[in-house]
C-alpha cells in the first residue's frame, strides 16, 4: 500500500517551536527549529491546498505555541478557505480577548486550551512559567464563542492525585471533551522520566475515578483518555499506524510521519519546500518505511494484533531498545519488555508523595536562527 | 437516552459538515469524522436548531416511502441518540 496509499485524516501543522512555556514533558524534539527556519505563510498555504486536495479533512494547528505567529488568523483563514476544519492546540497565552475574537472570525473550528494541572502553584512549576491564571481567564473569554472547546490535562506522577480537581474544573469551563493524556516518554519527557512516571497505585485509582466520571458525564462531554503505555499489555496505535492517518509537518517544513520521529538514525526526510504533499505522503521513504507489514519482526509479523496497533510505536522501540524496527518494547510479546518492566518497577520503589524534586529539565526556548 | 419529538437538534459547537462541493459528505468534529451517506445526510442536515425531532421523522418518512415507518423512525431516534453521546449534538 504505497502509491494510492488511503490518504491522512489530519494534518499536524507544527507553526513554530517558540513558546513561552517550558513543560518538562514537552513532546517537541530535544533538537527544535529556529525562529529563521520557519515556514513563511504563503507556504502553509499552499500546504493546505494541496492536503485538501490530497483527502485531508482536518488540520490541527500547534507548535510549540502557534500563537507565537503573528500571521495565525492569517493561517487560519487560509486552512478554511481551503476546506480543512481547523485546530488550536494552545497553552493560551499569550492572548487577549480581541485576538481570540479575531481567530474565531477567520473561521476557528476548535480550541483545545492544554493544563498542567488543577492547582496554580504545580501546574506553574511543570511548565516553568505563570500560566496557569491566563489560562482560566481564555476559558471565560470562551464562553462568548461558539466553537468547539476541548480542554487537555497532562496526567503524570506529580499531579495524577488532583484529578477529580481537573474534572471539576473541566465540568465548570462549558467543555465539549475533556482529554486526560498521560504523558508519553519522547522528547523532554523521556529525559524527566523517572520524575514523571505514576505508580500502579495511582493510576489504578485514577481509573476508577475517570470511569466513574465518563458515566456520569455520558452526553454532557466526552472523556477521552489516554494511558501511559509503560503499564499496558499491549501497545497503543502510535499515529494510528505509521503513514496511515497522520502527516506532520514542523516549523522548518519537514514531513514526519510522527512528531517524534527526528530522533530515528538514518531516516531522510521529504521537506514540503521541496515536494508536494501527495508525493511525499504516497511515495518518500519515510512514510514508506513502516507502513504495512513488511518491515515488521517477530514476534507481530505473525501476531493477531498487528493489525490494530502496527507493532506500536517505533519512536519508544528506539529509544528503548536501540532498534527502530524492533517491537515496542511496551508489548508483554516482546522479548525486550524486562527494560519496561525494570523502569516501572523502579517508579513504584518509593511511594508517589515521595518524590517532590523541583530538579526538573525544563524546555529552552529554539535558537532564533540556525547558525 | 430517547430524545424527545417536540425537541430542536442542532449541531453542537465546533461539529459541522463540510462544504457541499467536497466528496464525500461528512460530519466534522474534534479529532473525528462520520462519513454521511443517504439518511445519515438526510438527518444531519436538518439538525438545524429548526426541525423539531418530530419533523424530521415525518420527513424522512415521506422521502423513505418504500421503508417501515416504524423503523425509520427508531433508526432516526437512535442515530440522533448516537450523537449526542459524542457530543455532536445539543437539544434546543
Ligand atoms: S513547552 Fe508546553 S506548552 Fe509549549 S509546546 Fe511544549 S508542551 Fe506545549
Ligand atoms: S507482538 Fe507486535 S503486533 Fe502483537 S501485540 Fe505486540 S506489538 Fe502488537
Amino acid at each position: 500500500m504505497n502509491a494510492g496509499a488511503a490518504p491522512p485524516l489530519a494534518l499536524v501543522a507544527e507553526l513554530t517551536h517558540r513558546c513561552p512555556l517550558h513543560c518538562v514533558y514537552c513532546s517537541n524534539p530535544l533538537q527544535m527549529s529556529p525562529r529563521d527556519a520557519e515556514l513563511p505563510p504563503e507556504i502553509w498555504m499552499r500546504v493546505f491546498r494541496e492536503a485538501a486536495a490530497l483527502g485531508v479533512l482536518q488540520t490541527d494547528f500547534t507548535g510549540g505555541e502557534p500563537l507565537a505567529r503573528p500571521d495565525l488568523a492569517e493561517l487560519i483563514r487560509a486552512a478554511r478557505d481551503a476546506g480543512l476544519y481547523v485546530s488550536l492546540i494552545t497553552s493560551g497565552l499569550p492572548l487577549e480577548e480581541k485576538r481570540l475574537e479575531e481567530l474565531v472570525r477567520a473561521g476557528l473550528d476548535h480550541l483545545q486550551l492544554s493544563f498542567q494541572g488543577a492547582r496554580e502553584e504545580s501546574a506553574n512549576e511543570f511548565s516553568g512559567a505563570r500560566a496557569h491564571a491566563q489560562k482560566l481567564r481564555v476559558l471565560k473569554w470562551l464562553r462568548g464563542q461558539r466553537i468547539g472547546l476541548t480542554l487537555n490535562f497532562v496526567l503524570h506522577r506529580r499531579n495524577l492525585d488532583q484529578l477529580e480537581e481537573m474534572i471539576a474544573l473541566g465540568e465548570a469551563s462549558g467543555a465539549g471533551r475533556i482529554e486526560f493524556a498521560h504523558v508519553q516518554y519522547y522528547g523532554w519527557a523521556f529525559a524527566n522520566r523517572e520524575r514523571l512516571l505514576p505508580t500502579r497505585e495511582q493510576l489504578d485509582r485514577s481509573l476508577a475515578v475517570l470511569k466513574e466520571a465518563e458515566a456520569r458525564l455520558l452526553g454532557k462531554i466526552r472523556l477521552v483518555h489516554v494511558v501511559p503505555d509503560y503499564y499496558a499489555k499491549y501497545p497503543k496505535a502510535c499515529m494510528g499506524g505509521w503513514g496511515r492517518k497522520i502527516l506532520l509537518v514542523t516549523p522548518s517544513g519537514d514531513a514526519l510521519p510522527c512528531h517524534a520521529a527526528q530522533l530515528l538514525p538514518v531516516m531522510r526526510f521529504e521537506n514540503v519546500r521541496d515536494r508536494n504533499l501527495r508525493e511525499i505522503w504516497e511515495s518518500s521513504e519515510a512514510f514508506r518505511k513502516f507502513r504495512g507489514e513488511e518491515w515488521m519482526p517477530e514476534p507481530c509479523r505473525s501476531c493477531e494484533r498487528r493489525a490494530q496497533d502496527f507493532g506500536g510505536c517505533r519512536c519508544q522501540a528506539f529509544l528503548l531498545t536501540g532498534e527502530a524496527a524492533a517491537t515496542d518494547p511496551v508489548c508483554s510479546l516482546s522479548p525486550q519488555r524486562p527494560r519496561v518492566d525494570a523502569i516501572v518497577a523502579a517508579a513504584n520503589a518509593a511511594p508517589a508523595a515521595a518524590c517532590t524534586t523541583t530538579d526538573w529539565l525544563y524546555r529552552p526556548n529554539p535558537p532564533s536562527n540556525s547558525a | 437516552m430517547t430524545p424527545e419529538q417536540h425537541r430542536k437538534p442542532r449541531l453542537a459547537p465546533g461539529c459541522r459538515m463540510n462544504d457541499k462541493s467536497q466528496q464525500p459528505r461528512v460530519l466534522l468534529m474534534p479529532e473525528k469524522a462520520l462519513r454521511l451517506n443517504g439518511p445519515s445526510l438526510e438527518i444531519v442536515e436538518r439538525c438545524d436548531g429548526k426541525h423539531t425531532v418530530q419533523q424530521i421523522i415525518v420527513q424522512l418518512q415521506k422521502l423513505y416511502s418504500k421503508g417501515d415507518p416504524q423503523k425509520v423512525e427508531d433508526d432516526i431516534l437512535g442515530y440522533l441518540a448516537l450523537l449526542h453521546e459524542q457530543r455532536a449534538l445539543d437539544f434546543e
